[in-house]
């Protein structure tokens, strides 16, 4: 169920890149074709596409099908589950149990406040002294 | 790690258990668990979410449902029927989402053990099969592309 070692190594390799970084954040907004994500960066193009290649590999990016200019796509999938399937569903859990403590603890104040009240009304009243 | 913090574990092929600490009596985590005004208050998920609509009919037999909404107009509903209900140590119900494929019956099971004033509350989620938990832990996990995006984002920015 986990993605397999192998597959997270190569997800964490291409990620180490700064350049590969920009890259992906590029395709975040849209597809894009090798000439414009080579723009930005003072590279070649074969520079570049051998960036897209590792990220290509990892299973971050895909390739469109249009013949002449095959944009690239992110694919975010791989990289969620980089990022533990199992830990994110443990901090949206965490969320909801960080919430019932505060409601538990106005809990125990309101029981609280309530077994006071109820002392008080059998708190036997100081007696008034007899004066001879 | 905090003594408290959420545990979750995977020990078996069908099975999801969380295990969480809390500083109340069971009784009182058992009436949070189950009466709709104190459930609408913590069981909401990602931030941003509401539980517009919870009904429970606390009794073997009987049926729950909640709904959760965004500001996004996004609407999430989830229900079930009670099979046991044995207060304050043990509450088993089936439990279906209404718009996702959960693959058959999933059967939520939960059990409060109290111990000197604080109670262990164990959730165990078993599915209908193995492809039916990943999906559910998925569904949780990348929710919305639109999430996906934005979390890619930031960390992409760091």
């Amino acid at each position: 169920m986990k993605p397999t070692s192998y597959a997270l190594d190569a997800i964490f390799a291409a990620l180490a890149d700064p350049t590969r970084r920009a890259i992906l954040a590029r395709l975040a907004h849209g597809d894009a074709a090798v000439a414009e994500l080579a723009e930005p960066f003072d590279m070649s193009q074969p520079a570049i596409s051998k960036h897209l290649k590792v990220l290509e590999r990892a299973g971050l990016i895909s390739r469109g099908r249009e013949a002449q200019r095959r944009p690239r796509r992110l694919e975010p999938h791989p990289l969620a589950e980089a990022t533990d399937w199992i830990e994110r569903y443990r901090r949206l859990w965490e969320a909801n149990y960080k919430r019932l403590d505060a409601v538990l603890q106005e809990m125990k104040s309101k029981e609280k406040k309530t077994v006071e009240a109820l002392l008080e009304t059998v708190k036997p009243k100081p007696r008034k002294r007899r004066t001879r | 790690m905090t003594p408290k913090a959420l545990k979750v574990t995977t020990p078996s092929e069908r099975e999801l258990v969380m295990t969480r600490e809390f500083s109340a009596s069971r009784g009182m985590v058992f009436d949070a668990l189950t009466q709709p005004e104190l459930l609408q208050r913590w069981l909401l998920g990602p931030p941003g979410w509401t539980m517009p609509v919870c009904e429970v009919d606390l009794r073997v037999g009987g049926t729950y449902r909640y709904v959760w909404a965004n500001a996004d107009g996004g609407k999430m509903g989830m229900g079930g029927t009670f099979r046991e209900i044995v207060r304050p140590s043990r509450i088993v119900a089936t439990e279906r989402y209404e718009d996702y494929w959960t693959g058959g019956e999933t059967v939520v099971t939960m059990e409060l053990v109290e111990t000197r004033g604080t109670t262990t509350l164990s959730t165990t989620v078993r599915y209908a099969s193995q492809e039916a938990r990943d999906a559910a832990l998925k569904m949780g996990a990348t929710k919305g592309l639109e999430a996906s995006y934005h979390r890619l984002e930031e960390l992409l920015k760091a």
